[in-house]
C-alpha cells in the first residue's frame, strides 16, 4: 500500500467513526426537541438602522408570544433567540452563523437592509437553512433559502404608476439615494413609464445621508415634472421633504410619490412636510380590517400606546404565523429548514393587510397593493385599495429572467 | 438669465450654511489651533437644543437660539476647562480627546433623547418664499444668509475691534509675552472656546428646520467645516467666508450640471489639488514672526 493511499483510507475511516451523525438520522439531534422550536430573531437594536429594526423585532416577538400563549405549534413552544447585529452587515453574517450552527435554529427572521440580507445569504445557502425577510426590496433575487414576505417592485408600482400618470400627468422626475434599491425600482418604473408613453425628465441619485437638496429642487423647478418619483431613504428623505416645503412647491400640482415613506418617516419629518404626498405599499396603519385592528391594538398594548405599525413591521408579524402554519403540517421529528420550506409553499392566511399567499415558485408573497396620501396628523389616508392581490415577480424589470423553484431561468 | 441668478442664489445659500457651520471652527481651530473633532457634536447639540425647547417648553426657534447659544457655549467652556487646557500644544492628544468626547456626546443624546430622527418647526413668518431680482428664494434660506452675515460681522468686530480680541490675538502670537503684560491667557482661551462652541450650537439650531436631526448628524458637518477652514487659510476669517461661498457655488453648480454625487467628488478633488499647491490655504493673515 502506498503511503498516500493509506493516508486517504485512514482519513476516511476516521471521518466515519468520528462523526457518525452526519451519515444517519439521529432523533436526538432533531431540531425540535423537548417540545421547543428554536428560531433566530436577527434585527439590529443598535446602530444606524436600529430604530426601525427594533420595531421589526417587536412585531416578531409579539407574534411569537401570541402563538405561545395560544398553545404553541402542535403543543410545542417557539423559543426565540434574539441577537443584535448592530446595523453592520459583517456582524449580521457572524450572528447568523451563530444562530444556524450554534443554536441550531430551524429558521431565522431578520434583516431590514438589502446589504444585510446579502451578507447572511451565504450562511443560509451553505447550511440549507431558512431566512425570513420581511422588508420590501428591489427584487432580482432568487434564493431557495429565503422566504420573502415584503413587496417587490411590481407589487408597489403596477397600480401606482398608471394611477399617477392618469391623475397628474406624464412627466416624471426620478430621484433616489445612490445604491441598489432605488436604481432597481427606477429600472422598473422606467419600463412602466415607457409602456404608458410617459416621459422621464431627469433621473438622479444623491449620496446616502445627503441633506442639501437645493440644487435638486432647482432642477425640479426648471424641468416642471408632474410627479417626483422618490426613492430617497433615511435622513435624506426628511431633508428633501422639508426643503421642498420651504421652497414653496405645492404637493397638489407636483406631488412626491414614494415607495419607502411610511408612518415612521412621516413622524420624523413632521406631518406638515409630508401632507399631500403619496406612498404605495401593501399596508398602512389605518387600513380597515378586523385583523389589522387586532394587530394594532395588540402591538400598542404590548409595546406602548405611542408606537406605530408600518409596512415592514406588518410582514414581520404575519410571517411568524406563516411559519406556524408550515410547521403545523410537520411531525415533530421532521422539523428542519428544508421540510419547513416545502410546507410553507402555497400557505395562505389573513394578514392585517388582507389574505396573503406564499408563492411556491419563487418563495415571495402575494400581496395587496394600496395607494395612500400622507396627512398632517402623521397618518395616511388610503385612496385606493387594489381589487385583487398581486403576484410577486422579483424579475419584473427583466422579462427574459424568471425565478422558479429550480432557481433562476434565462429565456 | 433667471436660471443663472437662481443658481447663484442656491450657491449663496449652500455657502452661507457652510459658513455658519465653519465659523465656530474657524475661531477654535484658526485662533487657538485646537483641532476640535467634537465640533460636529456641538452642532448636533444645538439642533437637539432647539428641538427640546420646542418639544418640552413650546418655545419657537427664534427665542430658543439665545438659550442654545448660551447652553452650548457653557458646555464649551466646561470642555475647555476640563479637557482641552491640559492638552495645548499636544495636537494628536487633542484630536483623540475631542473625538472621544464627540462619541460620548452622541451616545448621551442617543440614550436620553432616543435615536429617532427629529425635526424642528420653521418659524411661521419664514415659511414663504421671497422674490429677489425676479427669482423665488425660500424665505428661511434668506434668513440664514442674513443671520450668518450678521454673525460674521459680530465675530469680526469682537476679534479686531475690542480689547478682548486684541488680547486673544496677543495670546495667540505669544502666550508667555502676553502673560507678562498681564493678560489672563487661561481666561481668554476658555472664553474663546466657549464662543466658538456657542456658534456651533447656533449653527445646529439654524439648520435643523431644513435638515433632519439625529445623534449622528454632526459627523458630516465636521468634515464640511474642516474643508472650509483649511481651504480658506487657517487664521483668516475672511478666508473662511471666501472659501465657504466658493465651495457653495461650486457644489451648487456642479450638482445642477450633473448630480450631487459627482459634485461632492469633484469638490473634494478641487480642494485636494488646491491644498497641494497652496498648503497655507487661499488667504494668509500676515503675522510678524
Amino acid at each position: 500500500m502506498k503511503r498516500r493511499d493509506f493516508l486517504i483510507g485512514a482519513a476516511a475511516t476516521g471521518a466515519f467513526t468520528a462523526a457518525p451523525h452526519i451519515w444517519r438520522k439521529d432523533t436526538s439531534l432533531a431540531r425540535a426537541s423537548n417540545g421547543e422550536i428554536k428560531v433566530g430573531v436577527l434585527f439590529s437594536l443598535t446602530g444606524t438602522t436600529g430604530i426601525i429594526e427594533e420595531s421589526l423585532n417587536k412585531a416578531t416577538l409579539l407574534a411569537i408570544e401570541e402563538i405561545n400563549d395560544a398553545g404553541g405549534i402542535n403543543g410545542m413552544k417557539i423559543v426565540p433567540v434574539v441577537e443584535d447585529p448592530a446595523s453592520d452587515p459583517a456582524t449580521f453574517a457572524v450572528k447568523a452563523r451563530k444562530l444556524v450552527v450554534g443554536d441550531k435554529c430551524v429558521s431565522v427572521f431578520g434583516s431590514y437592509t438589502s446589504a444585510s440580507r446579502k451578507a447572511v445569504l451565504p450562511v443560509f445557502e451553505k447550511r440549507d437553512n431558512l431566512y425570513w425577510y420581511p422588508t420590501l426590496y428591489e427584487g432580482r433575487e432568487c434564493s431557495k433559502n429565503v422566504i420573502y414576505t415584503g413587496a417587490v417592485p411590481n407589487q408597489q408600482q403596477d397600480e401606482f404608476i398608471p394611477w399617477l400618470v392618469e391623475k397628474f400627468g406624464k412627466k416624471f422626475y426620478l430621484i433616489g439615494s445612490n445604491y441598489i434599491y432605488p436604481k432597481e425600482e427606477n429600472n422598473y418604473c422606467k419600463k412602466l413609464l415607457e409602456e404608458l408613453g410617459a416621459e422621464v425628465v431627469n433621473e438622479e441619485y444623491v449620496p446616502l445621508g445627503h441633506s442639501e437638496f437645493s440644487s435638486v429642487i432647482n432642477k425640479i423647478q426648471s424641468t416642471q415634472p408632474n410627479v417626483i418619483f422618490s426613492t430617497v431613504v433615511g435622513d435624506s428623505v426628511v431633508a428633501l421633504h422639508r426643503q421642498y416645503r420651504a421652497a414653496g412647491l405645492d404637493p397638489d400640482k407636483m406631488p412626491m410619490a414614494s415607495l419607502t415613506t411610511s408612518e415612521n418617516e412621516v413622524a420624523a419629518m413632521g406631518g406638515d412636510a409630508a401632507a399631500g404626498h403619496f406612498t404605495s405599499a401593501p399596508y398602512f396603519m389605518v387600513h380597515q380590517s378586523p385583523e389589522n385592528e387586532r394587530f394594532v391594538e395588540a402591538y400598542k398594548s404590548r409595546w406602548g400606546g405611542d408606537k406605530v405599525t408600518h409596512f415592514v413591521s406588518e410582514p414581520s408579524y404575519f410571517q411568524i404565523y406563516l411559519f406556524k402554519q408550515a410547521v403545523e403540517q410537520l411531525a415533530a421529528s421532521d422539523i428542519d429548514p428544508t421540510t419547513i420550506r416545502e410546507a410553507v409553499k402555497g400557505q395562505e392566511l389573513i394578514a392585517p393587510q388582507g389574505k396573503v399567499h406564499l408563492e411556491a415558485e419563487n418563495l415571495h408573497t402575494w400581496l395587496w397593493p394600496k395607494i395612500a396620501m400622507a396627512k398632517s396628523d402623521g397618518q395616511f389616508e388610503v385612496l385606493r385599495d387594489s381589487k385583487e392581490w398581486l403576484k410577486p415577480e422579483p424579475y419584473a424589470a427583466y422579462p427574459n429572467q424568471h425565478c422558479t423553484a429550480d432557481g433562476l431561468v434565462q429565456s | 438669465m433667471e436660471f443663472f441668478l437662481q443658481q447663484i442664489m442656491t450657491g449663496l445659500s449652500i455657502g452661507s450654511i457652510l459658513l455658519l457651520i465653519a465659523l465656530g471652527l474657524a475661531i477654535i481651530y484658526g485662533s487657538m489651533g485646537v483641532i476640535n473633532m467634537a465640533h460636529g457634536e456641538f452642532v448636533m447639540l444645538g439642533a437637539y437644543g432647539a428641538w427640546a425647547m420646542n418639544a418640552f417648553f413650546g418655545v419657537g426657534l427664534l427665542p430658543s437660539l439665545i438659550v442654545v447659544f448660551l447652553g452650548v457655549g457653557a458646555l464649551g467652556w466646561l470642555v475647555e476647562r476640563g479637557v482641552i487646557r491640559f492638552l495645548y500644544r499636544r495636537t494628536l492628544d487633542t484630536i483623540l480627546a475631542t473625538w472621544g468626547l464627540g462619541v460620548m456626546l452622541q451616545q448621551m443624546i442617543r440614550l436620553s433623547a432616543g435615536g429617532e430622527l427629529r425635526y424642528v418647526e420653521m418659524p411661521s413668518v419664514l415659511t414663504g418664499t421671497v422674490g429677489i431680482l425676479g427669482v423665488d428664494v425660500p424665505g428661511y434660506r434668506v434668513f440664514i444668509f442674513v443671520f450668518v452675515a450678521a454673525l460674521f460681522a459680530v465675530t469680526w468686530y469682537l476679534m479686531f475691534r475690542t480689547t478682548f480680541g486684541t488680547k486673544l490675538r496677543a495670546v495667540v502670537q505669544d502666550r508667555s509675552v502676553a502673560s507678562c503684560f498681564g493678560i489672563d491667557a487661561d481666561k481668554v482661551y476658555s472664553l474663546t472656546f466657549a464662543y466658538g462652541a456657542g456658534l456651533a450650537g447656533l449653527a445646529g439650531a439654524l439648520v435643523a428646520p431644513l435638515k433632519s436631526v439625529s445623534p449622528e448628524m454632526g459627523t458630516t458637518y465636521v468634515v464640511d467645516a474642516f474643508f472650509v477652514v483649511v481651504l480658506g487659510g487657517v487664521q483668516s476669517l475672511f478666508g473662511t467666508v471666501a472659501s465657504a461661498l466658493m465651495l457653495g457655488e461650486l457644489t451648487g453648480g456642479l450638482a445642477y450640471l450633473w448630480n450631487d454625487t459627482i459634485a461632492k467628488a469633484l469638490v473634494l478633488l478641487a480642494i485636494i489639488v488646491l491644498i497641494r499647491f497652496r498648503p497655507q490655504g487661499l488667504f494668509v493673515s500676515r503675522i510678524r514672526s
